[in-house]
């Protein structure tokens, strides 16, 4: 039993080591490819500068005429647009690359390459590519995270951290489940880049505190398409708002998000027939 | 005796598909309700390979070849019958069983584009978890087998069709697989680009006794690399066996056209029995059963005065095409 634990667990390592191995070279060649086109990463940068500067900017027109909307005041709700500039530089940097691919794979039966190595399929077509402009987006939204926690006066320390991280990484999670099964859905469909656009539209939500609309949207957007827990619950564990419950229930959504993902990934696969030749 | 790598049994597989009637009326009414029906592409086929054979599979655009590679490589899900290939079910696609197999399609492309090739080959390695000393070794012999040099540091985009697909069967190849699956892979290639690509195929499989499954629409390809032929037809096997044997039998003559020293000659030939295809002055051409080819050449040399003859083999892209098209034709 001893031996067989053991056996378990160097093969673990042996194959985390393996996938770190692969993940480095994913790294180093989409980076290779993106910098063969030079201009195009300075349109980027540039347009993620210009992205923020916009979303703020909307953000105080709507903060002009009254000093707090949904109980969040301006400072306040700077957290929430940190927040999703740092998870919409995520989506730019690997899921907007990776995951609009599936739909090419799948529509050029390319697929079959990525089905026939020896190694995870759905992280391959999730980690394969990375846009190195979204980098910047993910530094902004921090920037952005550390001018708020100054401006709003808030203590840190371990737990507020700890917390901090947990909510987004599980915030990473659920908007990475969201799209990965949409883009599943591919298979039985081949044309869903439509479904993935709409998704891109409703998280454009996740800049304003979830208390700014009316209930039945909240509910829509915390039950159907969970926006809310994609921005809203992590910007309150940053203020010191939110209660215990609301994290515990972000963990059980993320968990539960990326876990139906990954079946209905495998599930979808016994129907993918491969585009004829 | 070499043991079978590839069993296949009773396979079937069926593919729903849509059908659409004409016209804007009838993309209305696939917009709302889609008539499907299920197509049978596999028809219950048996067949097995062994360790080190080059087979062909042949068929008509359509037949089914390339479903059947592509439930061999386990990438479609077969609706009936069993299958083993390497001891494993293909459709689990355990990572030993990947290792150990391939699939090269000459229409489809797995190099990244903006990069030169020995940088999908380096990433290749890494996913088949070859350490780096191992991949360049591989590297340096399979590139030299193929013949390439330059090409391997130079952006895909940039390659010619042939150089781009030699870079390809190097990226397939770097994990020495055992067994190839290999689709049309010298569509589009010029004639040497071609005839490269074979000599390689056949290096490959004499140095590693990897077993070949081949489907290709240039006769040369079948002929100069397959012993062994499965024709496909609608999802049946229509011939499993030897090339040789296929091409005796739909072909059982030979022409021969001789060149006599009189016209005299000619009509003496030509009454002795022999089945004359066409004359011309000094010219005949007859025809011979391949089973009596020696004695009747031995026949006409002894008492008639020959200056000159030629065999002609029928071209062996219209022997194939006549089974081709021809649903029921008697092998």
């Amino acid at each position: 039993m001893v031996r067989r634990n053991k056996e378990i667990y160097c093969y673990g390592i042996m194959n985390l080591t393996k996938y770190l191995k692969v993940y480095t070279k994913f790294l180093h060649t989409s980076l290779a490819s993106e910098l063969e086109y030079k201009t195009n990463i300075l349109i980027d940068l540039i347009t993620a500068i210009l992205s923020l500067i916009g979303s703020i900017f909307l953000l105080s027109i709507f903060f002009q005429n009254s000093g707090s909307i949904g109980g969040w005041d301006f400072e306040q709700a700077l957290i929430i647009q940190g927040i999703y500039t740092i998870l919409n530089g995520i989506t730019n940097t690997w899921f907007n690359p990776n995951l609009t691919e599936i739909v090419k794979h799948i529509r050029e039966g390319t697929l079959d390459f990525v089905l026939l190595k020896p190694i995870d399929s759905q992280f391959f077509i999730s980690l394969k590519k990375i846009a190195p402009s979204g980098f910047l987006e993910i530094i902004l939204g921090f920037c952005l995270l550390l001018y708020c926690i100054r401006i709003n006066q808030i203590n840190l320390n371990t737990s507020f951290l700890t917390l901090s991280f947990i909510t987004i990484v599980c915030s990473i999670g659920i908007l990475y489940s969201l799209w990965f099964f949409i883009s599943t859905t591919t298979i039985w469909f081949i044309k869903t880049w439509n479904a993935t656009e709409v998704l891109r539209s409703f998280l454009y939500i996740g800049r304003f505190p979830l208390n700014s609309f009316s209930f039945s949207l909240r509910v829509f957007f915390s039950i159907f398409i969970p926006i809310a827990f994609i921005t809203t619950i992590p910007s309150e564990v940053i203020l010191g708002l939110s209660q215990l419950w609301k994290i515990f229930l972000e963990v059980v959504v993320a968990a539960v998000f990326l876990f139906t993902s990954r079946k209905f990934w495998v599930f979808a696969l016994k129907f993918y027939s491969s585009a004829s030749s | 005796m070499e043991k079978n790598i590839i069993d296949v049994r009773n396979l079937s597989k069926s593919f729903d598909i849509t059908s659409k009637e004409p016209g804007l009326k009838g993309t209305i009414k696939h917009f709302f309700r889609r008539q499907t029906k299920s197509l049978k592409v596999i028809k219950n086929i048996s067949f097995e390979i062994k360790e080190g054979e080059i087979v062909g599979f042949l068929g008509a655009n359509g037949a089914g070849k390339t479903t059947i590679l592509k439930i061999l490589c386990g990438l479609i899900y077969p609706s009936e019958g069993s299958i083993l290939v390497s001891g494993y079910l293909p459709f689990r696609r355990k990572e030993n069983f990947l290792k150990k197999i391939t699939l090269i399609m000459g229409q489809k492309q797995q190099l990244i584009w903006d990069l030169p090739p020995i940088e999908s080959f380096y990433l290749n390695a890494s996913i088949y978890d070859l350490d780096k000393f191992e991949a360049k070794k591989r590297i340096k012999k399979l590139s030299e087998m193929l013949e390439i040099d330059e090409e391997l540091f130079i952006p895909v985009r940039k390659l010619s069709l042939g150089q781009r697909m030699k870079s390809e069967l190097l990226a397939a190849l770097i994990h020495e697989p055992n067994i190839l699956f290999l689709d049309e892979p010298t569509l589009g290639l010029d004639i040497n680009a071609q005839r490269n690509l074979r000599k390689f195929l056949q290096k490959y499989n004499k140095e590693t006794n990897a077993t070949i499954c081949l489907t290709s629409h240039y006769m040369k390809d079948i002929t100069s690399l397959c012993k062994r032929v499965i024709c496909v037809h609608n999802g049946t096997i229509s011939y499993d066996g030897e090339l040789d044997l296929l091409l005796r039998k739909l072909s059982p003559v030979k022409e021969i056209l001789i060149v006599c020293r009189s016209e005299e000659d000619v009509i003496k030939l030509e009454n002795s029995g022999f089945s004359v295809k066409n004359k011309n002055k000094n010219e005949i051409t007859i025809k011979i059963e391949n089973n009596s080819i020696t004695s009747s050449l031995k026949t006409i040399l002894n008492n008639f005065d020959i200056e000159d003859l030629y065999i002609n083999e029928p071209p062996v892209d219209e022997i194939i095409g006549k089974i081709l098209i021809k649903k029921d034709y008697d092998l």
